[in-house]
C-alpha cells in the first residue's frame, strides 16, 4: 500500500478525484454529482414512505453522518483536502438500506469500516473494494449475531420494482454503464434457468432473488462503480459475467449472500488484474520509448 | 526500506480496531451464561425456583398432530402446517383448580381437557364433556382456543380458534358442553389463529374478536389454486379479515368489526386486549406476521388503528405473540412481541414495547437494552413472577420446525422470500422442504427480570431444557401451592407441564375475581397491588400470548416480607374496588360490589 494523495495519482493509471470513490459514484464521474445521491435519496423516500423500508430513520441518519464524518476526517488527512460527500452520503444510505439489525451500534460501524476500508486497503494509491460492499460483507462476517443483510422488503410488488429498474437504468445509462447492468442481469436469469436444472426447484424460485429489492442496489450502485470497476466496456462486462458466475456457484452452495460475496472477490481480483496489464503495458511503453530515444541519441 | 508514515499506521490500526468491534461488542454484551442445568437444589439456591417437567407423571401423554392439508401442498406442507399446538387454562368445573384444554390438528384428532384432580395428576375429560372430537373432516382443524363466560352463568365457555369452521361452545355447568355456534351466528369459516374474549364496550356482555390468518374462502384441504401464499413477507395485505362479535345478550352474536373501525387483512398470529390508553375501555393490539403490528385504541367502543402514531407499528417483521406485563411495576403496561432472529440470515429481534412517560401513548422498542430481544424463532410468551421476588419474568418457547439437523431451509427460504409478489405468492414457485429443518431444535428462554432494567435467560440452570417446536404458552398455579407453572404446547410435540417449585422466603398473593356488574369472568379487570413501596399492575385476560390464555386468577409474587398496602381492583364496569389488609400467600375470591 501506499500513500494515497499526491503518489496516487502519479502511480495510478486513472485520475478521478479520491474523494468522489464510494459506492455508486459512476454518475458522479460522468454526469451531475448531486444526480446520484438525488436519485438513492428518492428510492429510499418513496420506499419508505409507501412501505416503511427502514428500520428507522434515525438509524440510517446514523450510517449517512458516519460515512460523511469518516470521509472528511480521512479525506483531510490523508488526500490533505475536504473531499466532496456525496460519495460517502451515498455509501451510508447504502449501508442504511441494505443493513438490517434493531440495533444502533452496526449502522455506525459498517458505515465506519466501508469508508476507512477506501484509505486503509489501497493498491498502488487506489482502493479496490466497493466500499459499501466491503463494510456489509465484514458486518455479515463479523457480526452475524447482530446483523443481517435486506433480503425482504420494499412490498414485493411491481410498481416499486418498475419504477426503481426504470430510475436506475436512465441513470447508469447516463453514465455509459447500462452494459454492466444488463450483462450481469442476462447471466442471472441464464444461469438460474441452470440451476433449476441442476437443483430441481422451480425456475421461479431461482429467478425470485434479481426481483427484490436487494439487487437493485447491487445492480445499479455496486458493480457499476467506476472506482472499482475496470475501464474498457469490454473488461467490464467480463468482471459483471464473472460475479454472476460466481455468484451461480456460491447459491449452488446455498449462500444467501451469494451476489455480495461475489463481488467481493471479483471486484478487487478484476482491479488487479487490469492494473498488472497496465504495468505491463507501461513498462513496455517505457522501454520502447527508451529505445527509441537511444536510437534517436545513435 | 519504505518509511511509513505514523498516519498510516494509526489508519491500519484503526481499520483493524473497527473490524475488531462486533468480536468486542459479543463478548462485552453477552450476559453471565447461568450455565447448563446444575439440578433443583442448586437453581433454587441461585434464582429462587427451579422447574420441573412432570406431564407424564401428571397423567398428561399427549402428542399434538400437525395438520395434512391439501397435496398441491406437500413441498412445503411443513411450512404451511406448522400451527395448531396450543394450551389454554380454565376452571371449567369451578372447583378452584386450574383445568387445561389443548388442541389438535389432524383431520380426525382429538383435543383434551384435562382436569385437575387436586393431587398433581390430571384426566382428560374431553370426550365425555364433548368438546373432543372437533376436528372432524370437512370442518377444518383446531388452532386454538379461549375462555370465557359471555352468558354469566358462572361458568367459561370454550371459543374454537380454527382453520375451518369456528365454534362456540357453551359449558353446562361443568358437566357438558353444547355447540351454538350456529344460534350465535358464527361465520361458516375463518382460518384464524388468533381470538380474545373482552367487553369491549363495557356492556357487562363478553365481546369476542377473531383475527383471520388465511382468507377466509380459503380451504386448505382443497385450494382451487396453489397462490394462497402472502403477497410480501413484510407488507402483506392480502390475509384473513378481522371479526368483532358483539355479544346481544340472547346467545346471539353481531358481527361489527367495519361499525367498529376495526378493517385489516393483515395476516394475524396473535391479539391482546387491555386498557392501554387509560379510557377505562380495553384496546386491542394485534401481532400481524408478514407486516407491522396494530394497535386499535378504543374510543368508547370505537376504534382507531394508532400503530404508527405510537410508535409499535412502524417496522414489519414476523409477530407471533401478544402479551402484557408491567415489567417495571410503575402501573402501566409493557408489550411483548415475538418475531424471528436468526444468526447470520435474518435478525428482526423481538419487541419489548415499554410505555414512555407522559400523557400521549407512545411506545419505544427496548427489547434490546433489556436483554429480550433473541429468542431465536420466536413463538408463544408470557410474563409472570416465577420466583416470587416481586418483578415480572419472562418465559418464551421457539423452535420453527425441527426436521434434520444438518439440512437447512434457510436459503431457500431467504431466495423467494425476497422475490417479487407473483413469486412468493404462489406455493408452487415456493423449493419443497425435503425434510430439512428451518430454525428447529432452539433452546427456550426464560428471562428472569432483576428489577433494574436487566433479563437474564436462567432457562437451561433452572430446568427449561426442552428443544421441541415450541407455539403456545400458558401460566397457572395447577398445585395451587403459590406458584407459576408453565405449560408448553409443542407443534408435533409433547404437551409439557413444567411445575415450579418456588424457594419459601419469597412470599406470594393470588386473586379470583367475579365481576356482577361487568362480565362474570371479570375479563378486562385490573388489579394494582402495592406493598412495600412497589406497585404491580396486572388484569385477567382473554386471551394473550400465542393461541394461549393463562388462568384468570392473578398471582402476584412479593420477595421476602412483605409488608402489603392494598390492592386496587378497577372492574371492567368502572367500580374502583380498594382491598385492606391483605395478607400473603392467600388466594382472595373477590366479588365485584353491586
Amino acid at each position: 500500500m501506499s500513500r494515497p494523495a499526491t503518489q496516487a495519482n502519479q502511480t495510478s493509471p486513472r485520475t478521478a478525484p479520491e474523494s468522489r470513490s464510494a459506492g455508486g459514484t459512476a454518475l458522479a464521474d460522468r454526469i451531475n454529482p448531486f444526480l446520484p445521491p438525488i436519485f438513492i435519496t428518492l428510492i429510499l423516500l418513496v420506499g419508505n414512505l409507501s412501505f416503511g423500508i427502514l428500520e428507522s430513520y434515525s438509524k440510517t441518519l446514523l450510517a449517512i453522518a458516519t460515512a460523511i464524518a469518516a470521509e472528511m476526517v480521512m479525506g483531510r488527512i490523508f488526500l490533505r483536502k475536504w473531499p466532496h460527500p456525496a460519495s460517502a452520503y451515498i455509501t451510508g444510505i447504502s449501508v442504511g438500506i441494505l443493513l438490517r439489525s434493531p440495533a444502533y451500534w452496526p449502522y455506525g460501524l459498517c458505515s465506519a469500516i466501508s469508508i476507512t476500508s477506501k484509505y486503509a486497503l489501497r493498491f498502488r494509491g487506489r482502493h479496490i473494494w466497493n466500499p459499501s460492499n466491503f463494510g456489509i460483507c465484514a458486518m455479515l462476517v463479523l457480526a452475524s449475531q447482530a446483523v443481517a443483510s435486506l433480503s425482504i422488503q420494499w412490498g414485493n410488488n411491481f410498481a416499486s420494482l418498475i419504477v426503481i429498474w426504470v430510475l436506475g437504468a436512465v441513470i447508469v445509462w447516463r453514465a455509459r454503464r447500462l452494459h454492466i447492468t444488463l450483462t450481469y442481469v442476462t447471466c442471472f436469469i441464464a444461469l438460474s434457468f441452470l440451476r433449476a436444472q441442476i437443483v430441481g426447484d422451480p425456475w421461479q424460485a431461482e429467478i425470485s432473488p434479481i426481483t427484490g429489492p436487494m439487487y437493485q442496489l447491487f445492480i445499479f450502485f455496486m458493480i457499476t462503480d467506476p472506482k472499482t470497476t475496470v475501464r474498457s466496456r469490454i473488461g467490464q462486462s467480463v468482471v459483471a459475467v464473472a460475479i454472476a458466475v460466481l455468484e451461480f456457484f456460491f447459491r449452488l452452495n446455498s449462500c444467501i449472500y451469494a451476489p455480495l460475496y461475489a463481488l467481493f472477490w471479483v471486484g478487487p481480483a478484476a482491479l488487479l488484474i487490469e492494473m498488472a496489464i497496465d504495468s505491463r503495458r507501461k513498462r513496455l511503453v517505457d522501454a520502447d520509448t527508451v529505445f527509441e530515444q537511444r536510437a534517436a541519441r545513435a | 526500506m519504505k518509511k511509513i508514515p505514523i498516519a498510516r499506521i494509526l489508519l491500519t490500526l484503526f481499520f483493524a480496531a473497527l473490524l475488531a468491534t462486533p468480536w468486542m461488542v459479543r463478548h462485552l454484551s453477552s450476559p453471565a451464561k447461568p450455565g447448563t442445568n446444575a439440578g433443583a437444589q442448586a437453581a433454587l439456591d441461585r434464582y429462587g425456583f427451579s422447574l420441573q417437567e412432570v406431564s407424564h407423571a401428571a397423567g398428561v401423554d399427549f402428542v399434538h398432530q400437525a395438520p395434512t392439508l391439501d397435496t398441491k401442498l406437500d413441498g412445503i406442507m411443513p411450512e404451511i402446517a406448522s400451527m395448531g399446538a396450543s394450551v389454554s387454562i380454565v376452571d371449567y368445573d369451578r372447583d378452584g383448580w386450574p383445568d387445561i384444554y389443548v388442541t389438535n390438528s389432524a383431520i380426525g384428532s382429538k383435543n383434551h381437557l384435562y382436569h385437575n384432580n387436586h393431587d398433581g395428576t390430571f384426566t382428560d375429560v374431553a370426550d365425555e364433556l364433548g368438546i373432543a372430537d372437533v376436528n372432524q373432516p370437512g370442518t377444518g382443524v383446531s388452532m386454538g382456543a379461549v375462555w370465557g363466560d359471555y352468558d354469566n352463568d358462572g361458568y367459561e365457555d370454550l371459543f374454537l380458534i380454527k382453520w375451518g369452521k369456528p365454534e362456540l361452545f357453551h359449558n353446562d355447568q361443568g358437566k357438558h358442553f353444547t355447540r351454538v355456534s350456529d344460534q350465535a351466528g358464527l361465520p361458516p369459516w375463518i382460518n384464524a389463529n388468533a381470538a380474545v374474549w373482552f367487553d369491549f364496550d363495557r356492556d357487562g356482555k363478553l365481546d369476542l374478536f377473531v383475527a383471520g390468518y388465511y382468507p377466509e374462502d380459503l380451504d386448505l384441504w382443497h385450494l382451487r389454486s396453489t397462490r394462497m401464499m402472502p403477497d410480501s413477507f413484510e407488507y402483506a395485505k392480502n390475509g384473513g379479515r378481522k371479526y368483532l362479535f358483539r355479544n346481544l345478550g340472547n346467545g346471539r352474536f353481531e358481527e361489527v368489526s367495519a361499525k367498529a373501525g376495526i378493517d385489516s387483512r393483515r395476516w394475524a398470529l396473535a391479539c391482546a386486549a387491555a386498557d392501554l390508553s387509560g379510557t377505562g375501555y380495553p384496546d386491542l393490539f394485534i401481532a400481524n406476521d408478514y407486516g407491522v403490528s396494530e394497535l386499535y385504541i378504543n374510543d368508547h367502543g370505537h376504534f382507531h388503528e394508532a400503530g404508527k402514531e405510537t410508535g409499535v407499528g412502524f417496522a414489519p417483521k414476523s409477530g407471533m405473540n401478544a402479551s402484557f406485563g408491567d415489567i417495571f411495576n410503575q402501573g402501566r403496561f409493557s408489550i411483548y412481541v415475538s418475531n424471528i432472529s436468526e444468526e447470520g440470515v435474518l435478525i428482526q429481534g423481538n419487541n419489548l414495547w415499554v410505555p414512555q412517560a407522559g400523557t400521549v401513548l407512545k411506545y419505544e422498542n427496548m427489547a434490546r437494552e433489556l436483554g429480550v430481544e433473541l429468542g431465536g424463532w420466536s413463538f408463544g410468551a408470557q410474563f409472570g413472577d416465577f420466583n416470587n421476588d416481586g418483578n415480572l419474568d419472562l418465559y418464551l418457547t421457539n423452535g420453527y420446525i425441527s426436521l434434520d439437523r444438518q439440512r437447512s431451509y434457510w436459503y431457500d427460504f431467504a431466495k423467494v422470500a425476497g422475490g417479487n409478489s407473483s413469486i412468493i405468492g404462489d406455493a408452487q414457485n415456493w423449493p419443497a422442504f425435503n425434510g430439512r429443518s428451518l430454525s428447529g431444535y432452539q433452546q427456550k428462554r426464560l428471562w428472569l427480570n432483576d428489577g433494574e432494567g436487566k433479563f437474564v435467560d436462567v432457562a437451561q440452570a433452572v430446568g427449561a431444557t426442552d428443544i421441541y417446536d415450541g407455539r403456545s404458552v400458558a401460566l397457572a398455579d395447577l398445585w395451587n401451592s403459590g406458584a407459576l407453572d408453565i405449560i408448553v404446547a409443542n407443534q408435533r410435540g409433547p404437551l409439557l407441564i413444567y411445575k415450579n417449585t418456588v424457594a419459601p422466603d419469597n412470599r406470594w398473593i393470588e386473586f379470583s375475581l367475579e365481576g356482577t356488574k361487568s362480565n362474570r369472568s371479570a375479563i378486562g379487570a385490573e388489579i394494582a397491588l402495592y406493598w412495600d413501596g412497589k406497585e404491580q399492575l396486572q388484569q385477567v385476560s382473554g386471551g394473550s400470548g400465542f393461541a394461549s390464555q393463562n388462568d384468570r386468577r392473578v398471582h402476584f409474587g412479593l420477595g421476602k416480607n412483605p409488608r402489603i398496602e392494598k390492592a386496587v381492583i378497577h372492574w371492567p364496569s368502572g367500580t374502583i374496588q380498594t382491598l385492606d389488609s391483605l395478607s400473603p400467600d392467600r388466594l382472595y375470591t373477590v366479588k365485584e360490589p353491586r
